[in-house]
């Protein structure tokens, strides 16, 4: 909760204090507990707090309904052919916290998975593809009929 | 009962493991209807997926994973792998689950 509240703050406290958050978060903290990068509101802070800049590849597939009529239940599949490709994320841009999962490849694992995945309103899913230390990205829009985040 | 209905397929070379867990998955950010109040967080952090003595995946996850989620991938292996997932929440709770991939 104390790291969640520290960053609404420095969200508030604007650009500058982005760069710090930013600074603070490093990619062994991500790594280790996952929590900065989830606990982040933005697209833009999520990729920071991951340390990742993506370039947009061609060689990610996401495999996503383009209307969904129930935002509660996405179903998302994710594969690339980008050789070493060792994580992949799947991210909403318009929910409350972008980052909704991170894949790590393990031994012999083909590149790829799948799962399900709740949207607010419609909204730009991205995947992430982390290979080397190189990060790729590709994005399809999803409309959203009823979204998933309601009561 | 346990909270995973895990299956593991083999196809060839690959093993296509797809696991369904019954997990309320909540935001946090969900009001109840009828109180008003807000749900507490309540969802799945990480899955760790292991063949035999091998990791072959680790999902972590935010709360935006659908309510009973479901996770499906492949990896190289043979029928007869030990499938075992076991998964952890944000309250420290825990399950697990094994399957023979046939």
């Amino acid at each position: 909760m104390k790291r969640r509240t520290f960053l609404q703050g420095t969200l508030a406290a604007g650009v500058a204090g982005l760069a710090v958050s930013a600074g603070l978060l490093t990619p062994r903290m991500v790594m280790a507990e996952g929590g900065g990068a989830f606990d982040a509101k933005t697209l833009d802070d999520a990729l920071k707090a991951m340390a990742l800049t993506p370039e947009e590849s061609k060689d990610i597939t996401i495999k996503a309904p383009e209307i969904a009529e129930n935002g509660a239940v996405v179903p998302v599949e994710i594969t690339t052919t980008i050789a070493d490709a060792k994580e992949i994320s799947i991210l909403v841009e318009n929910n409350p916290t972008p980052l909704a999962a991170t894949f790590i490849l393990g031994e012999g694992a083909t590149a790829g998975a799948s799962t399900r995945i709740k949207m607010g309103k419609t909204s730009n899913v991205v995947a992430l593809v982390k290979a080397g230390d190189k990060a790729y990205s590709a994005k399809q829009e999803v409309k959203v009929t009823i979204g998933g985040c309601g009561g | 009962m346990s909270s995973i209905k895990l299956k593991a397929k083999v196809e060839g070379d690959t093993v296509e493991v797809k696991a369904l867990i019954t997990h309320p998955m909540e935001t946090g950010q969900r009001k109840d209807k009828k109180t008003g109040e807000l749900v507490p967080a309540h969802w799945i952090k990480e899955i760790i997926v292991s063949a035999g003595d091998k990791t072959v995946m680790t999902a972590n996850w935010g709360a935006s994973v659908s309510k009973n989620p479901y996770l499906a991938f492949n990896y190289k292996g043979k029928a007869g792998d030990k499938i075992k997932l076991s998964w952890t929440d944000s309250k420290g709770e825990k399950d697990s689950a094994e399957a023979d991939a046939a």
